[in-house]
């Protein structure tokens, strides 16, 4: 077996991978849509804590692996317009399905049938997007399209510098968020 | 445990009163990040896995020959492949952790939504298919979505992941205030 796996074992690491995400996803409770919207009104921060977790932690580690050539990166490109324009109705979109595409998938399988709906919506919307790809590909994917760029080289500053910062701000973050009192 | 919470007065919290589910759960997916790189060399993604199936339920619409000659699907073909069946376990996954934890429940209209625009399951439904449409657009347009983009790549620390996740997290607080106003219902978004 040689990893990356590739071939039929793969293929059964895809539904484990998945499963341990899912899990997760659930045991950090972003599952439950009110407290995915209640981020969005500053009211829970359980969706703060488990992303700014999951990157530093999850950083650190694939740093350390791409540098010891057991990992590589794969970078999105950076169409600033369209990644923007993405963002914009993306925020919207959750807000109004109340999950990410990610947490939705996930709370289907605990038994929410409105998150069973909007992943209908999502088929929908991805074939309205499938369908308007060559217009988009050369009106706005074209736009300020810098290519595959990470923060460290366009800026110069190195990746562990950038993880200590995100550290940081995060250790503030979750010491402030925790002293908060609860109401 | 709730009510006790509620029963009494504010307070500041203790290390001991510490919730650490969240950090523990954001470490095991940032781990779970590290064998994804390594071991499948895939990072944690949903959309594009999504868009690709996707192809599969517009052939009733659109034909073989119109899903074919697509560009989009040309490009990420439907398939049974590493990315669709992690789609699978996600939902089986987390199935077997709301079993597990005895909290599987069938929910129509959640409850920050109830309190707000009320018990209609027909309007709560046809707002999240919508939103979900808005949203996986969104997700293509950007190529990513909160894990390919806001966890996947901002781990990697690449340019269009950051932007992603900031221009996001400002769209979806005004949609928010918006939609649910600043602070007439509080909820603290206790596990349903």
């Amino acid at each position: 077996m040689t990893i990356p796996l590739s071939g039929a074992s793969l293929l059964v690491s895809a539904v484990l991978f998945g499963f341990i995400f899912g899990w997760l996803l659930h045991r950090a409770r972003v599952t439950d849509t009110n407290v995915i919207v209640n981020q969005f009104r500053f009211r829970d921060f359980t969706v703060l804590k488990v992303m700014l977790t999951a990157i530093i932690v999850g950083g650190l580690g694939v740093f350390f692996l791409h540098a010891g050539g057991l990992a590589s990166y794969h970078i999105k490109p950076a169409n600033l317009l369209g990644v923007a324009l993405g963002a914009v109705l993306f925020g919207i979109g959750m807000v109004a399905y109340g999950y990410c595409p990610g947490s939705g998938l996930a709370a289907i399988g605990t038994g929410s049938l409105h998150a069973l709906i909007g992943a209908l919506g999502m088929v929908f919307g991805a074939v309205l997007f499938a369908l308007s790809y060559d217009w988009v590909k050369a009106h706005i994917l074209n736009i300020a399209a810098l290519g595959s760029v990470r923060l460290p080289e366009l800026t110069g500053i190195p990746d562990l510098v950038w993880f200590a910062g995100l550290a940081v701000l995060a250790l503030i973050s979750f010491l402030a968020l925790e002293r908060r009192p609860r109401r | 445990m709730h009510s006790e919470v509620k029963a009494m007065p504010a307070r500041v919290i203790t290390r001991s009163e510490v919730d650490w589910t969240p950090y523990l759960a954001g470490a095991g997916i940032g781990i779970l990040s590290w064998a994804v790189f390594a071991i499948a060399d895939d990072p944690l993604g949903i959309t594009t896995a999504f868009a690709a199936f996707s192809g599969v339920a517009a052939i009733p619409f659109l034909g073989i020959e119109g899903v074919w000659h697509n560009s989009y699907w040309a490009k990420t073909p439907p398939s049974l492949s590493y990315g669709t069946l992690f789609l699978v376990g996600v939902v089986l996954g987390a199935m077997a952790s709301a079993i597990a934890t005895r909290r599987f429940s069938l929910e129509t209209v959640p409850r920050v939504w109830r309190e707000r625009f009320g018990p209609s399951v027909f309007r709560r439904f046809a707002v999240v298919f919508a939103g979900g449409a808005v949203e996986m657009y969104g997700a293509r347009l950007a190529d990513g979505c909160t894990s390919g983009h806001a966890i996947s790549g901002n781990l990697q620390l690449a340019l269009s992941s950051w932007l992603f996740t900031i221009v996001m997290a400002a769209s979806g607080a005004a949609t928010a205030r918006l939609l649910f106003g600043n602070g007439r219902f509080a909820n603290r978004g206790d596990p349903k």
